[in-house]
């Protein structure tokens, strides 16, 4: 984890900030459309490529009405690629069995999966990002409790994000003050690793008890209590059964296949 | 005479590893009168703070607010008057939102839903730090941060205002910002600081804390202008007092 | 570890999602009835520290490389199993949102995978009965690197069966296995090491720090929440061992036929597998790849003609593919117009 992908991190609650029609409806519906689209996806036999086509359009339109820049998805996406790749790279050698054929080219089952994988995993990677993007950490947990999610858990993600910077930002600071004095981060011996982090621990502790002194300073008694968020409106309820049908829809035809029989007859 | 809004009867308190904090404090506070603490580091100013609201219980000796004393059964009752401001803003600020931060104490006292946002609106209006209501607060500034710190003390609407060391880090106009904003508050307000100016400007009386015992306790310009005091507990004659009352 | 959502199938993602959520229900009542509030900034903070730590290297002694804690075990170790399995929780949240390590769908194995095993099984039946509050040198290396190993090749494991029970890779179970397991079982080791190197130095510096973790004098441990988890765990593995040694059909089939009913699919699943199934007698390279044997008998019921080829003419699956072409352009025009709707400069941050 470095620089760079700390401030995406910055720049990923930046752009849950923004406002537009997306931004502004219930995370419940995000949330539900986005797992449903998910499991979508992943219900497609593991031959199937083009017919997954259509529902890269989900999330399109999700970043393009949020204003997430395309560039941003791909770079994340990038990121969390070589896992899936290292994982996914075996079935073309595995699974050599031709299965179909494009013209006088023979492709095997293998191809299809992995190019299946890979497309599936272009399309998840990027429904998650333009969920969190476009709703922002704290309206999706809030939402999320009001779905089922424990209090005390929800509390738990929204603090970890909060510190995330400042202890971040102290790690930082620990590592230059190292450098400095000669260490490089990269050959800490063992020994001086466990001061380190000892030393990070035991103030992150203290930083703990003083902030929880703050909080009771303000009378907390346990429950974190949170202005009720608004209530679900027509919008939202639109934006579910809208995109749910489509990705029905898409499951139960194969609206490539369609669109480009309907091609080739009129091109004829 | 009217009584103290404050009063420490002989404090005593010793942390779990023995170390004596305060060692037989004893002072009042009038209302809406500013006084400030200061001391060396180490000399019990941040230990004897954490009395003020019932967050620490003194192992002998007595904490009376507005009359009552203040016991384990009444702490929440001082945590509502007393307002405290802690030196680290980001050990107070620890919501998503400036919003939610400034809306923490009320929620927790039962503030009903309808009354949040004109608290937290008032309190941000006085603290001046209106305009910063959406920020998340790793986007603001020293500055701004300590600005929001104090309205999230002054949204339970505290009779007394407590703070910490509430200029460091500040640049020459977030501390001038504070301290207009110290003067103008109608709260009683008790400062612990070692910004001895800070002290000049905005508060009327001092009490001068060592080794856990009051070494001195009197009018502002009096005490602090008494070299031989000054430096006989780890602090100096403010610079400012030099130039006022050139000896 | 963290699996990718294009790995795994909405079964078993939704499947391991109950697990998890369970035991996040359970744990945050346990933690809830711990009644320490001072917990609740505690458990924050250290999830931070998580990633904060992870960003800082150490050498591996004996190696020219360099690792990274990745920290489940030291939480239980500071916190307790209950709320450092919400803590792990959080982390991977968190990672799975802003780090895109790890999927949403695949977010309840990742859970399971990561949090369940350090929180629930190596640390109580590991690291505490070896260290029995002995944090110093050598009994607390051993115990933290042990346990660790343990978490992680249980963990490893999992990630195994759950791939292969998703049915999307190719890897067979075997070589899944002898793959993940040497792998992990390395990074048990740094994950050791690194762990007993911060314990011994917080034992050393303020001891009461890792109080957390113990059970208190005479609070009895209940036993059933982990017998349960011990019982999925011995079930998976179990049922993944024997799965693979029967002649039952793939899951996957059993999958795709409950969820779809769609006969189409099930017919070109048909003939790629029938395919697949003639090659694979002649070519026994990985022959426990799952697929259906040819002659079995099979819900689909099409006639078991062995062609020589599918019956796709090339004419068919070309307009598929620029079908498939043109429903993705105009998805990227549809977004783009989008876009381009709003004046440049509407740039705008609104309140709630």
């Amino acid at each position: 984890m470095r620089l760079a992908e700390w401030i995406d991190v910055g720049r990923i609650d930046e752009l849950g900030r923004l406002d537009t029609p997306v931004h502004r409806l219930d995370a419940r519906a995000k949330a539900v459309t986005v797992l449903a689209y998910i499991a979508c996806v992943m219900s497609y036999h593991r031959y199937e490529v083009v017919a997954l086509a259509p529902l890269a359009l989900f999330p399109i339109v999700m970043s393009s009405l949020g204003r997430i820049p395309w560039g941003f998805l791909w770079r994340r996406m990038l990121v969390a690629a070589p896992f899936v790749l290292a994982v996914a790279v075996f079935n073309p050698l595995l699974d050599r069995a031709q299965v179909t054929a494009l013209g006088p080219i023979g492709i095997s089952g293998g191809w299809l999966s992995f190019s299946s994988i890979m497309l599936r995993f272009v399309l998840t990677v990027s429904a998650a990002l333009a969920l969190i993007a476009c709703t922002g950490i704290y309206d999706l947990c809030s939402g999320m409790e009001r779905l089922g999610l424990p209090g005390i858990f929800a509390s738990q993600i929204l603090f970890l994000h909060r510190y995330l910077f400042v202890l971040g930002d102290e790690a930082q600071r620990l590592a230059r003050g190292l450098a400095v004095r000669g260490f490089r981060p990269r050959v800490l011996r063992l020994r001086v690793y466990g001061s380190l982090l000892g030393h990070m621990l035991l103030r992150s502790v203290a930083r703990a008890e003083r902030i929880y002194c703050a909080m009771v300073a303000r009378g907390f008694d346990g429950t974190i209590r949170t202005q009720r968020p608004g209530m679900l409106r027509l919008s939202d309820a639109a934006f579910v059964f809208g995109w749910a049908g489509y990705f029905a829809a898409a499951r139960a035809w194969n609206l490539s296949a369609l669109l480009g029989d309907w091609l080739v007859r009129v091109a004829r | 005479m009217t009584e103290p809004i404050l009063e420490a009867r002989d404090l005593h308190y010793s942390y779990p590893d023995g170390t004596e904090a305060l060692r037989g404090v004893s002072f009042s506070v009038a209302s809406g009168e500013a006084l400030a603490v200061v001391g060396a580091n180490g000399a019990g100013k941040s230990t004897l703070l954490l009395h003020l609201n019932g967050y620490l219980q003194p192992s002998r000796g007595e904490l009376r607010l507005k009359g009552q004393p203040v016991t384990p059964a009444t702490v929440g009752q001082a945590r509502r008057a007393v307002g405290m401001v802690f030196e680290d803003p980001d050990d107070q600020l620890f919501m998503p939102t400036v919003h939610e931060d400034v809306a923490f104490g009320p929620l927790n006292f039962g503030v009903p839903y309808e009354e949040i946002d004109q608290r937290t609106s008032q309190a941000l209006a006085q603290a001046g730090a209106a305009h910063l209501k959406d920020r998340p607060p790793y986007m603001l500034s020293a500055g701004e941060k300590r600005a929001v710190t104090i309205a999230t003390a002054l949204a339970l609407q505290p009779e007394i205002l407590v703070l910490d060391e509430p200029s460091s880090h500040l640049d020459p106009r977030g501390r001038r910002r504070l301290i207009e904003l110290l003067k103008a508050l109608p709260q009683t307000r008790i400062v612990a600081t070692h910004d001895l100016e800070l002290v000049v400007e905005v508060c009327s009386r001092v009490i001068v804390i060592d080794s856990g015992v009051i070494a001195a306790v009197g009018e502002t310009v009096e005490l602090l202008n008494d070299e031989e005091l000054m430096l006989a507990h780890g602090l100096e004659r403010p610079h400012i007092l030099r130039h006022l009352h050139p000896h | 570890m963290h699996m990718a959502d294009a790995l795994v199938s909405p079964a078993v993602g939704g499947t391991m999602w109950g697990v998890s959520a369970a035991a996040i229900a359970y744990s945050a009542r346990k933690v809830k009835l711990q009644r320490k509030d001072s917990l609740v900034p505690l458990m924050g903070v250290l999830g931070a520290f998580v990633f904060a730590a992870q960003m800082i290297n150490f050498t591996i002694p004996g190696t020219g490389s360099s690792g990274h804690i990745a920290g489940g075990l030291l939480l239980a170790i500071l916190l307790g199993p209950e709320a450092a399995f919400l803590v792990i929780a959080s982390v991977l949240v968190v990672q799975a949102f802003f780090f895109a390590d790890g999927g949403l769908l695949a977010l309840g194995c990742n859970m399971f995978n990561m949090g369940f095993f350090p929180a629930f099984i190596a640390y109580p039946f590991v690291y505490r009965v070896l260290v029995r509050k002995q944090y110093a040198a050598p009994r607390g290396w051993v115990a933290a690197v042990a346990a660790a190993v343990v978490a992680l090749l249980l963990g490893a494991f999992s990630v195994v069966v759950e791939t292969k029970a998703s049915g999307i890779s190719a890897l067979p179970f075997g070589t899944f296995v002898m793959l993940m397991l040497p792998i992990h079982f390395a990074i048990g080791i740094v994950e050791g090491l690194a762990t007993a190197a911060v314990v011994l130095f917080v034992a050393r510096a303020r001891p009461e720090v890792l109080a957390g973790g113990e059970p208190a004098a005479g609070r009895r441990r209940s036993l059933r929440p982990v017998l349960i988890g011990l019982l999925i765990a011995a079930g998976l593995v179990g049922g993944a061992l024997s799965w693979f040694a029967s002649t039952h059909p793939d899951g996957l089939e059993w999958s795709i036929a409950g969820l779809t009913g769609h006969t189409e699919l099930a017919q070109q699943a048909d003939t790629a597998h029938q395919k697949l199934a003639q090659v694979q007698g002649g070519s026994a390279i990985m022959p426990d790849y799952g697929f259906k044997r040819p002659g079995a008998a099979g819900q689909h019921g099409a006639a078991r003609a062995a062609p020589a080829w599918p019956a796709v003419s090339p004419e068919t699956s070309l307009s598929g593919l620029l079908g498939g072409l043109l429903t993705l352009v105009l998805a990227v025009l549809v977004g783009l117009a989008l876009r381009t709707r709003r004046a440049p400069g509407a740039h705008t941050t609104v309140g709630r």
